[in-house]
């Protein structure tokens, strides 16, 4: 039987860790929040933006801007979100699976988070740009990576742009999730990411815009946006699941922990138990060998 | 008198939405100065300075680069960047045009690091020009 101070200070180290996960848990749990509402705050901006989709889609024939120009992919690009820190579940394992299965050869990556970097240069893969973000990204951060990505579509470099990121489903799940971004798809163009497209078209409805100085160039300027905005909201959807998934790991490592007081209570209570019975047989049998 | 619902927002936050007399705004091709009832419009802007007349008074603000939307009664602008004049940091916007300005002279920079530095360079002195003209 383990010895009742080895356990005692097992114990104390345990509870230790528990600390350190339960303060790690409240933290993710405040960032996670912060994540979601960053990712909120961008509704307004896409909804205007989908109106706009809206009422250029009717004014430019489909095929005549660069970005929704669909080619033969001979080289795909990965954009790979992952977080920059460990401790957050299986949440870069699943991503790092999925891009595993990516050709090799096909596909170049660029990265954004350590966790997407290292992997790449451990299993030497095509890292052309490994971009370094900050806990909260700004618009501007995560433009210098999507502008990168969509110079390199419209140099010909590369014929696809895909993100791969951790979707944020709830809290509890976290899908890693592949999507092409470039070249622009018309039913995305027109489908308006999901939310509400038909209504929004309902309500522009009948208003003739005058494209200043014409649809084209408009429609120029505000597609690279809807893509800047989709790669910003995509990395802030990998923030919302990291934290999320962080929050969910250190909550069941608090739980093992206080199990595992739990366990190592009851063998110091009963080794201290044993002890002190043995020591009063001891007695007792000392008393009646003077008897 | 109708009046104009402007609402400016970015992506990471909805930065002004009110009723307005008037709205000014850098196109680009050239200044827009929009009343209610406008035309719908759609067009893109540059970094520069918007200037909002509501009935308290004028309220001006620096912007980046993006674009607008004009309905009758309604004005929408997306920018990636929008800041009250009253926040804006002189000092800050200062340096950054310093630091951009270094560089663009200093690094031979690749194409498209040159326009990323000088697209931020833009921003800066949109800012540092809507803060400087209230001074005078």
């Amino acid at each position: 039987m383990a010895n009742t101070r080895d356990i005692r200070r097992r114990i104390k180290s345990v509870k230790n860790t528990a600390q350190i996960t339960k303060a790690m848990q409240m933290v993710a749990a405040s960032k996670m929040r912060r994540a979601q509402q960053a990712a909120l705050a961008g509704h307004p901006y896409s909804q205007i933006l989908n109106r706009a989709l809206v009422s250029l889609r009717d004014m430019v024939s489909a095929d005549s801007h660069p970005l929704l120009e669909v080619r033969p992919v001979k080289k795909a690009l990965v954009l790979l979100v992952t977080s920059d820190k460990g401790l957050c579940g299986a949440l870069n394992t699943n991503v790092l699976r999925e891009a595993a299965l990516l050709d090799k050869d096909a596909t170049e990556f660029v990265a954004s988070g350590k966790k997407g970097a290292s992997f790449l240069a451990r299993t030497g893969r095509k890292m052309i740009a490994d971009f370094a973000l900050t806990d909260n990204p700004t618009f501007l951060q995560t433009k210098a990576i999507s502008k990168f990505c969509l110079e390199k579509f419209l140099s010909g470099e590369v014929d696809r742009v895909d993100v791969l990121y951790p979707k944020f489903v709830n809290t509890l799940v976290q899908k890693p999730t592949q999507i092409t971004l470039l070249p622009i798809t018309d039913e995305k163009a027109a489908g308006v990411s999901s939310s509400g497209g038909d209504k929004v078209a309902t309500e522009t409805m009948g208003a003739q815009f005058l494209f200043e100085p014409d649809a084209d160039e408009v429609l120029d300027s505000v597609l690279p946006y809807y893509f800047h905005f989709e790669v910003f909201q995509m990395i802030l959807d990998a923030r919302a699941s990291e934290q999320s998934a962080r929050m969910v790991a250190m909550k069941s490592a608090t739980d093992n922990a206080k199990g595992l007081v739990k366990d190592l209570t009851l063998e110091y209570n009963k080794a201290r138990q044993a002890s002190i019975t043995t020591e009063l047989l001891e007695i007792t049998t000392a008393q009646m060998a003077l008897a | 008198m109708s009046s104009l619902q402007l609402e400016i927002v970015t992506p990471e936050a909805r930065v002004f939405t009110g009723s307005v007399r008037m709205v000014i705004v850098p196109g680009s091709e050239g200044g827009l100065g929009i009343l209610p009832d406008h035309m719908p419009l759609m067009t893109e802007i540059l970094p520069g300075e918007v200037i909002v007349t509501t009935d308290d008074g004028e309220l001006s603000l620096a912007v980046g680069g993006g674009f607008l939307e004009v309905l009758p009664d309604r004005v929408s602008i997306l920018t990636d960047m929008a800041i009250v004049e009253a926040d804006i940091d002189e000092k800050a916007a200062e340096e950054a045009v310093a630091r951009a300005e270094k560089e663009m002279s200093e690094k031979s920079l690749s194409g498209e690091e040159h326009a990323f530095v000088q697209a931020a360079l833009l921003r800066s002195l949109a800012q540092l020009h809507v803060k400087r003209r209230r001074h005078r």
